[in-house]
């Protein structure tokens, strides 16, 4: 029988990597991530979708797109998929999409600081620039040869999302770039 | 090399993998006999100029038909495949 | 200048009050914050920086930037060294150490220098005509010897554990070369609003202007340049990247570029020493500039020759004289400059000698009309210059001889993409077509245009193009006034007279060995080029390309446009390898993938081995235990006999729900899946197109609409791209989604006869044998967390794998091991995970390698008959499915004592281990201590017909011999019982 006094404790993702991490002005924290499903819309079901989303005060969002409301967000998460954070899912949008608790999938971190960049720069083979690349866009692309799911916080902000397992590897790379920035002054 | 996502845009050859020919889109039917499945599976042009080929961007998850030019490397377009 | 070689008033660029040491060869030096090391050995009054490549002759500064053949040597950093360096680009710090190279013992005396006196024996094609016989000597004599001969620098033969970068640029406009043309196209673009990049080699910005000090707009071009300089800062939208070669051009517009980052710092700190860039440009201009070329006379490498247009370099940029006499002989108007602003910065010239028959005559110094050199004298620098006139031969007194050939436009980058220049007869040189590399102009000097202001027109004429192609409005300019002096030359390549005239200076190689070549039928430019090694050393022929093609062009009788060009590839200089795979090393290298019980797994003492991306633990050693087969062994027992603990969390779990989606994943695997009942699992293979397996897994049926798949930790990545190809390419309609679920899960197995005892001291319901069946699934719930169960076994013993969110894996790993230790059992890694499934005769990728069909393993009757799948067409064709295939089979050495290696080939019992006798392979293998003796699966020709058979075992790579019989895969409960009590 099970013992009742067993108790299963929590481990973030990003515990353990000597976080928060700065360098010059950039500084480098952990974002915990509360819930995320991971919503993707059966074919020709977006609007419908959309619809279900209205009671949380968001719609599906288009590629790039993010949105929130009422302390929920949406945000794409690539084809023809986006993640809900800080919220559950409304009633009636598992009819038409496929859900997935994805909340414990995802280390995710906020990058800060005028060099933010140029830190990203030496890890992301995206055009960064704010031209291409303003406040609230979301992109998928790669840190290094990790998955990534960019979002440009603020001017000197970014939220980088990236497998759990991952989370070691992307604390180091970030680093490693973070201190070569640094030293450019 | 800079390839077009139809969700993402322009992006780095790294981010994508290579499949083949856009031939792979065109399966037979189980019974359309060897011939047609080894053209399907193995026979390929292999074209100076102007070419149709596949390309997955890993990031998203898109399948893309590339089109592009094997003598002047140039990438005229991508697109979904539904 | 007395006693010294610096010049009082010159040298904008250093700083007199800050002198810096450094050690050349051993001896102490100083020199000035600003120097390059070159400058700073001139100063120093080194003549002599390197030997040469094959007949080891004595060789000094040649040019004053990147294109230098001669001054290359080895700088040191503590236990580094870094060969090939160009003194002339490498900027002086406090405490530089530098080595001369391909010299024994030392500058002065070098044994190898034998070599020059045996020279009539050692021309093109020496290598090839000379070590050709006997055979024997090959390998034990002429190779050790070439080696030893061969190369310029040395290696430390450490790793190198510099820090490098990468990083990436996106620009509208990208500003190959910051002179007079790159500094207007920059301005212009940049005053327009445009992204710019301006990426410069040098130190600084300027090119050509910080040589030659120009008048531009009324200013000093100093005082012009600081303008510029503070107006390009100025702008946020210009982004100057100086010490930053542009080293490639690319499909694209993408753009490479090795950015020298710490390199030319005592102390860098966290600086990395380089950067490559890879810049994105809509657009580019190519203002590179162009680079002179030496002319072909007989002694043209002797220590004190060099560039006509490097020595005003050293004047008025380091404040050092080359020499106190100069002689500078050219064929264009460029060399009267040269020597005189040398007269201006009171340096002697002694003479000038000008091929030309019409060349001007009224100026300070002695002009030699329609005279050429023809040789030179000084045994370890130039002291005469021996000139043939219309009066006969003068010998006159020099220690430097500048040269000056003409000037070829630096064309390289718009070469890359496979374009081919065109030859200007105005300039005797080649210049670039437009539209070579999409999207780049050439402008200024690299397109041929060679005055101050034909440069500064020209830049701003091509920024102009370059942004209405990018259709932003180009505001008028108006370049600043400054000199336009026509450029007079006439070709003129190579003196005709006796003795040895170099053309590739940095790989020793002569006029008379292109002339050589061509005689022996190597005459197109391709050949000549590989037989003499013409344009191979590290300058990659920037000096001297262009002249070899003429003397070529001459042997052969054809014009040099006929005759052509070489091909020009990147990178335009050296690119370290280490720069162009930075941040690759060590944990760089690759992510690492790490699991929830990662940190408890470590702190237990397992080692970790690598699985894909992921660590997983080999064994879990206990005291006392010495050798990993001990643990291994005890960590089977423990399974066989009550109960073992195994993460695994690395197999790939992919949710697919909708609809459609049973009628999908009975499109994707070769079994049914549509017809699994909600809480049941199955088993399932999966074939790519061409009928072979790509991976097995289970397919577990959560709900109505909604199943769980599983992949191999190795083939997870393949197969969601399998998959997305095929709902993308072939069913998009369908009402079905899917998801990697792989990172959101920890997952462990519970294996052995105590695995439900060990398992419902967690659940918070007990589950019994019959409440959760062999190839069931139920939701569970643990100390209240929601997770999942599922009944199914890789070791054959009875089985489950309870998954939970990955925040709690962590906790659940460790009470699970503690709970497995409490009932005899514990935690178990990967070699015991191996030795029982091969126990069980279940397949891993060591089987399904790609080449295997379903009946190969034994699994055909998995293919349904009655559905289409992926692959099904293309594995029923005959040469798939024939009894003399490979088929799965496992095997046991016929002596007990014997051991199997995994690998190993297959031969019959009765023939000699030869290929004819081949029979197949052991794809797997280990000891089972459960049956006492080694076990082993493997593909055998026929094999399903051939158990009971012996047959030989004969790995010659690791030199083991053996008979094996052999039986069928399943060793062990073939029956399946233990797992499904």
């Amino acid at each position: 029988m099970a013992d009742p006094s067993v108790t299963l404790t929590v481990t973030g993702g990003a515990d353990g990597l000597g976080l928060p991490l700065r360098h010059g002005d950039c500084r480098l924290t952990a974002q915990p991530v509360a819930t995320a499903s991971l919503i993707a819309p059966y074919p020709g079901r977006v609007a419908a979708c959309s619809a279900a989303l209205a009671a949380l005060g968001l719609a599906f969002p288009a590629p790039g797109q993010g949105l929130s409301a009422q302390g929920a967000r949406i945000v794409w998460a690539g084809r023809e998929q986006a993640f809900l954070f800080d919220a559950a899912p409304p009633d009636g949008l598992a009819e038409h999409a496929s859900l997935t608790d994805q909340a414990d999938g995802w280390a995710r971190f906020l990058l800060q600081g005028t060099g933010a960049e140029a830190v990203l720069a030496r890890l992301v083979p995206l055009d960064l620039r704010a031209g291409s690349f303003p406040q609230g866009r979301v992109v998928r692309s790669l840190l290094g040869h990790m998955p990534l799911l960019l979002i440009r916080a603020a001017s000197d902000a970014f939220e980088i999302t990236t497998y759990r397992s991952m989370a070691g590897s992307a604390v180091h790379e970030l680093g490693r770039a973070m201190r070569a920035t640094a030293a450019r002054g | 090399m800079r390839i077009p996502c139809p969700c993402c845009g322009w992006r780095d050859r790294r981010e994508f993998t290579y499949y083949g020919h856009e031939t792979f889109l065109h399966r037979p039917a189980p019974d359309a006999g060897a011939e047609a499945w080894d053209d399907y599976l193995h026979n390929r042009e292999n074209p100076a100029g102007p070419t149709r080929d596949l390309w997955y961007h890993d990031p998203c998850g898109s399948w893309v038909v590339v089109a592009r030019d094997t003598v002047t490397h140039a990438v005229a377009g991508g697109e979904g495949l539904a | 200048m007395s006693g010294g070689w610096r010049i009082p008033g010159r040298g904008a660029e250093i700083d007199r009050a800050r002198p810096l040491r450094f050690r050349f060869d051993g001896r102490d030096m100083e020199g000035f914050a600003g120097d390059t090391l070159a400058s700073a050995l001139m100063a120093a009054g080194v003549r002599v920086v390197g030997r040469s490549f094959k007949y080891h002759r004595p060789r000094g500064v040649m040019t004053a930037g990147a294109e230098e053949p001669n001054a290359l040597v080895e700088v040191i950093e503590g236990p580094q060294q870094t060969p090939n360096v160009r003194a002339t680009v490498q900027e002086l710090y406090g405490g530089l150490q530098a080595r001369s190279q391909n010299r024994w013992p030392g500058l002065s005396f070098d044994a190898l220098a034998v070599n020059d006196f045996l020279h009539p024996f050692l021309g093109a094609g020496f290598y090839y005509k000379t070590f050709m016989w006997p055979r024997q000597f090959w390998e034990r004599v002429y190779e050790p010897l070439i080696r030893r001969a061969a190369g310029l620098g040395s290696l430390s033969g450490r790793a190198d554990e510099g820090e490098y970068e990468k990083a990436y640029a996106f620009c509208d406009l990208l500003v190959i070369g910051a002179g007079p043309a790159g500094l207007m196209a920059a301005l212009r673009a940049g005053r327009a609003g445009a992204d710019v990049i301006l990426a410069e080699a040098d130190t600084q910005l300027g090119g050509r202007l910080l040589a030659d000090l120009p008048e531009i707009g009324g200013q000093g071009a100093r005082d012009w340049l600081a303008g510029v300089r503070a107006e390009l800062a100025a702008l946020p939208n210009v982004r100057v990247m100086t010490r930053t070669t542009v080293t490639g051009a690319h499909d694209g517009g993408t753009y490479g570029a090795l950015e020298r980052v710490g390199l030319h710092l005592a102390d860098p700190g966290d600086l990395p020493r380089e950067c490559f860039w890879r810049i994105v440009a809509k657009r580019a201009v190519m203002a590179t500039g162009a680079l002179e070329r030496p002319i072909a006379h007989p002694g043209n490498d002797r220590p004190g020759v060099m560039l006509a247009g490097a020595i005003p370099a050293y004047v008025n940029r380091w404040g050092v004289a080359p020499g106190r006499r100069v002689v500078i002989f050219g064929n264009n108007d460029s060399a009267l400059s040269a020597a005189r602003a040398l007269t201006a910065a009171g340096i002697e010239v002694a003479a000038c000698v000008d091929p030309r028959p019409e060349a001007a005559v009224l100026e300070e110094f002695p002009v030699y009309r329609a005279a050429q050199v023809v040789g030179t004298r000084g045994r370890m620098g130039l002291h005469t210059v021996q000139v043939r006139h219309a009066g006969g031969l003068s010998e006159v007194q020099a220690d430097v001889l500048g040269l000056s050939g003409g000037w070829n436009p630096t064309l390289h980058l718009a070469c890359h993409m496979n374009g081919r220049p065109q030859w200007d007869d105005r300039i005797a040189g080649f210049v670039p077509r437009e539209g070579m590399v999409r999207g780049l102009t050439a402008a200024g000097a690299a397109a041929g245009r060679f005055s101050t202001s034909q440069c500064l027109d020209d830049g701003a004429r091509a920024a102009g193009e370059a942004l209405a192609a990018m259709d932003m409005a180009a505001p008028e300019v108006t370049p600043p006034a400054a000199e336009d002096a026509p450029y007079g030359i006439a070709p003129f390549w190579a003196v005709d007279a006796r003795g040895r005239a170099w053309l590739d200076f940095a790989n020793d190689v002569t006029t008379k060995d292109v002339a050589q070549a061509a005689l022996e039928g190597f005459a197109s430019v391709e050949h000549m080029k590989r037989y003499t090694t013409q344009g191979m050393a590290p300058d990659q022929g920037k000096n001297s390309n262009t002249a070899a093609l003429a003397v070529l062009a001459d042997a052969t009788g054809q014009s040099i446009p006929e005759t052509g060009t070489t091909t020009f590839r990147p990178p335009f200089v050296p690119v370290s390898i280490a720069a162009l795979g930075a941040g690759a090393r060590g944990k760089g290298f690759a992510p690492e993938r790490r699991l929830t019980s990662d940190a408890q797994t470590r702190a237990m003492g397992a080692p970790m081995i690598e699985a894909g991306l992921w660590y997983r633990p080999s064994y879990f050693p206990r005291a006392g235990e010495t050798t990993w087969r001990e643990s291994c062994d005890r960590e089977v027992t423990m399974v066989r006999g009550a109960v073992g603990v195994c993460d695994v969390s690395t197999l790939g779990k992919i949710d697919v729900q909708g609809p459609d989606a049973g009628r999908y994943l009975d499109f994707l695997y070769t079994g049914r899946m549509s017809s699994l009942k909600p809480g049941r699992i199955r088993y399932g293979l999966m074939l790519r197109e061409d009928g072979h397996v790509m991976d097995d897994g289970t397919c577990a049926r959560l709900g109505e609409g909604h199943f769980l798949v599983t992949t191999t930790t190795a083939a997870a990545g393949q197969v969601m791209r399998h998959m997305d190809f095929v709902q993308q390419g072939f069913c998009a309609d369908w009402a079905l989604r899917f998801a990697s679920v792989t990172e959101h899960w920890a997952q462990f197995a519970l294996a052995g006869p105590k695995a439900r005892d060990l398992l419902n001291t967690l659940l918070d319901q007990p589950v019994s044998a019959e409440s959760l069946p062999f190839m069931a699934c139920q939701p569970v719930s643990m100390a209240g967390v929601r997770g999942r169960l599922f009944r199914i076994s890789f070791s054959g013993a009875l089985g489950y794998e309870v998954a939970v969110p990955a925040r709690y894996g962590a906790a659940l790993f460790a009470r699970l091991v503690e709970g497995a230790e409490a009932l005899g059992g514990g935690a178990y890694g990967m070699e015991a995970l191996n030795v029982m499934r091969i126990e069980k005769g279940f397949i891993t990728h060591a089987e399904i390698d790609g080449r295997v069909t379903a009946f190969d393993l034994g699994m055909q009757r998995m293919v349904s008959a009655a559905k289409d799948c992926i692959g099904k067409p293309a594995s029923e064709r005959p040469g798939l499915m024939e009894d003399g295939r490979g088929q799965l089979v496992g095997l046991r050495p016929v002596d007990p004592s014997d051991a199997i290696d995994a690998g190993a080939p297959l031969y019959t019992a009765e023939a000699p281990a030869r290929a004819a006798s081949w029979q197949g392979h052991v794809t797997s293998a280990g000891y089972s201590p459960t049956l006492q003796g080694w076990l082993a699966l493997g593909f055998l020709a026929g094999g399903r017909a051939r158990h009971g058979e012996v047959v030989r075992i004969h790995d010659a790579l690791r030199g083991r011999k053996l008979m094996a019989r052999v039986c069928d895969p399943v060793f062990l409960d073939p029956e399946g019982r233990a797992m499904r009590g």
